[in-house]
């Protein structure tokens, strides 16, 4: 690349007419001033180094904090001799979703087939004990983990629930159809904010006295109910999209009612949705913090809990930047993922 | 006779046991569900000592709120509060909706740009407000953004309109007296500009003369309001916040206070729906194909007519319905105002109220059906208008 290609790039670009050439110069200059500041605060001027508040230099970003506290963050207030159990969880998954990048499609289906039945019985029972591990109550389960817990349970939930519903929701059975419909409509038309307060105050006094739900589980088949609900409206969206003749072709090959579903249309439908369902995956991942509301610490509240310790007053900013890259190396990370696949599925159509 | 026979046949058809039994099947498990929840409701009820019913609602609540639309204070009835929530629930979402609407068309034109730098901004914008967590952003603004503002001695002023500090905005107030009659003037012109519609619409048709209805409604809009406050004596007192020193605390007193709480709710839930607005206009507009302007101006439009009569059109069909959606889920999301203390309906009535009075269930079903009428209004809106615009095939 010469002076001139960039010159060229330049004017036709950046400077192709007059008010162009103001907006970027503008843009240049706003740029100029908030940029440098906010790089000296967060990398220059910071303290990486130490062991308390009084270790950071004044006028830049304290990560110490963010050091100091990352095991709170990450684990929540787990005992500290059992956190091998929720890494092992964490790395049994890891581990599994990496493999199936790298066989073959015919294996893809086992897989799929662990992660969906067998794993979650393991995570659960590393992470919550028994068959002679020791027991650790929800209530200190916390931080990124339970960030992670929360929408790995709200996907193998909601996903086969929103399926059902679509079903549901397009059967011929007038029943099965008109339930549906009202469930779908009345969850998606509520804040989730009221359904996780409905699970977490409210939904208690339905079940008898002496039954004793745990609140985390109550919370997270609410969230998974309300995910589901938006699931159903996607898949709803790839069944209509099929043409009327698979259903006549199945059907003609003598398929019954959930043959026909889970072999023919099914497939096909939700091949054409992945996108949308991978973002209410999205959704469901971001969603998570508002479980603040009643009491339980993810990542975001844990660090509400770390900013409010009268050691480390006035230290919010690094603590909220921390969370927003987290969330953000995720979410941005698995919606390009799935506009990758979206790209590839067009390729396949021509 | 004909449609009896069909009958009989789906009749037939429905009454099949394969697909009766089903059915039946979830009716009664639904009953039972009803009946096992109801049963106990009752027997955890009493044995709280406490009883199901509104009655609460016209007792006096005892509390008080910063923040309030209406007059309300502790000697109010819990229904005010809810009214109280309700209003700033609606004001929120009311100002979230025209900010959000104005960024995302901004930002989502923007994207198309042809400048380098706008479109990558714009990009980073979008990224950056759709996948950050919307509560995050909430607490971001109210703990670091508001709370870095001067305090109030050393307040921001932007020429007398605007006074910025920790307690919030400070802007003037307007009080209008007579103020009806400006309502009687914007009424009168919009019933004008109908008449003026239905005209040009005849017009147009006997002899294709094109009357400019939307400039004559502008020209309206803003001249008959005048003269009718002129004719009605409206005059207008404009109460400017003031610095006022008491016991030696600062403190301005007059105009319109909007708190930390309302702001940080307003800009955080603009920012992260405008987000997804832009993407809605960014997609509306790149669905028009090229074919579209060329055939138009190959019919002999300008410019300004094919934007307004063949891509706007166009565009708005592919954009609003989603942006309905997002309209929809803005004013479900204000109800996060709770985490930051805003007295919306989830804060001071699913907050406050419920955890005084203990009345869960009443509550938590009232705050779930306003919410839900507010979304059912709002869909049947969505979908009246889809139906409108939705392109007649032959």
């Amino acid at each position: 690349m010469n002076i001139s290609d960039i010159k060229h790039w330049l004017k036709k670009n950046l400077f192709s007419n007059w008010y162009y050439s103001l907006i970027s110069l503008f843009i240049f200059y706003l740029l100029l001033i908030t940029l440098p500041p906010f790089l000296d605060w967060a990398l220059i001027k910071a303290t990486f180094i130490g062991n308390s508040k009084t270790d950071c230099q004044p006028g830049g970003a304290c990560w110490v904090f963010i050091k100091v506290w990352f095991e709170k963050l990450i684990y929540g207030f787990y005992p500290e001799k059992e956190i091998w159990r929720v890494n092992l969880a964490f790395l049994i998954l890891i581990s599994t979703v990496t493999l199936a990048f790298f066989v073959k499609s015919k294996f893809k289906i086992y897989i799929l087939f662990f992660l969906i039945f067998i794993f979650p019985l393991i995570g659960f029972t590393l992470i919550n004990g028994g068959f002679g591990l020791e027991r650790v109550e929800t209530r200190v389960w916390g931080g990124l983990t339970l960030t992670f817990i929360l929408t790995f349970f709200g996907i193998i939930v909601a996903f086969p629930l929103g399926v059902l519903l679509a079903l549901g929701r397009r059967s011929e059975l007038p029943i099965f159809r008109f339930f549906s419909i009202l469930f779908i409509e009345f969850w998606r038309g509520i804040p989730l904010l009221t359904v996780i307060f409905a699970a977490a105050i409210m939904f208690p006094i339905f079940l008898p006295a002496n039954s004793n739900v745990d609140k985390l589980l109550r919370v997270a088949i609410g969230i998974s109910i309300f995910e589901a609900t938006y699931v159903a409206e996607v898949v709803r969206g790839g069944l209509q999209s099929l043409p009327k003749g698979q259903y006549e072709a199945a059907k003609s090959l003598g398929m019954g009612y959930w043959k026909m579903n889970f072999l023919i249309i099914l497939p096909q439908a939700i091949k054409t949705v992945i996108p949308g369902i991978t973002n209410t995956f999205i959704a469901l991942f971001k969603d998570t913090p508002l479980i603040i509301l009643v009491g339980l610490l993810e990542i975001l509240g844990m660090i509400n809990l770390a900013k409010s310790n009268s050691y480390w007053l006035g230290l919010a900013t690094e603590g909220y930047v921390f969370v927003a890259i987290i969330f953000f190396v995720f979410s941005f990370s698995l919606s390009k993922y799935t506009q990758s696949l979206e790209k590839k599925y067009n390729t396949e159509k021509h | 006779m004909f449609l009896t026979s069909q009958f009989k046949t789906s009749l037939r058809k429905n009454l099949q046991l394969s697909k009766l039994l089903p059915q039946l099947l979830l009716i009664i498990l639904f009953c039972y569900i009803i009946y096992f929840f109801t049963k106990n409701t009752q027997i955890n009820l009493a044995a709280r000592n406490l009883n199901f019913g509104f009655d609460f609602l016209n007792t006096n609540s005892g509390f008080d709120v910063q923040f309030s639309l209406i007059q309300y204070d502790g000697s109010s009835s819990y229904f005010r509060s809810y009214l109280v929530g309700l209003l700033n629930t609606l004001l929120v979402s009311f100002f979230g909706i025209i900010f959000a609407t104005i960024l995302g068309f901004i930002v989502g034109i923007s994207r198309l740009s042809p400048n380098w730098i706008v479109n990558k901004l714009s990009l980073i914008y979008v990224e950056l407000f759709r996948n950050l967590p919307l509560l995050l952003q909430i607490f971001f603004w109210y703990f670091v953004v508001i709370r870095s503002l001067p305090s109030t001695e050393k307040s921001m002023v932007i020429l007398d309109f605007l006074i910025i500090n920790l307690q919030g905005f400070y802007i003037p107030k307007f009080i209008f007296s007579n103020f009806i009659y400006i309502f009687y003037g914007l009424f009168l012109a919009l019933l004008a500009t109908i008449a003026v519609k239905y005209y040009a619409t005849k017009v147009f048709y006997e002899s294709g003369k094109i009357i400019p209805v939307f400039k004559i409604f502008l020209l309206l809009i803003i001249v008959l309001p005048i003269i009718f406050s002129f004719i009605g004596d409206v005059s207008l007192l404009v109460e400017y916040p003031k610095l006022v020193k008491n016991f030696g605390i600062f403190n301005y007193v007059g105009g319109v206070k909007l708190v930390p709480e309302f702001l940080a709710l307003l800009f955080s839930l603009s920012l992260y729906t405008s987000a997804f607005i832009a993407e809605n206009v960014r997609a509306g507009i790149l669905a028009i194909s090229k074919g579209q302007k060329e055939a138009s101006k190959s019919l002999g439009f300008n410019n300004p007519q094919t934007l307004k009569l063949i891509v706007i059109p166009q565009a708005l069909r592919v954009i609003i319905p989603p942006t309905t959606n997002q309209y929809l889920n803005l004013t479900k999301n204000s109800s996060l105002a709770a985490a930051i203390g805003y007295p919306d309906l989830a804060g001071v009535f699913a907050g406050t109220a419920l955890s005084q009075t203990g009345k869960a269930i009443e509550i938590i079903f009232m705050v779930m059906m306003t919410y839900l009428t507010m979304s059912l209004i709002i869909s049947s809106i969505l979908n009246w208008y889809n139906k409108k615009i939705a392109i007649v095939e032959r």
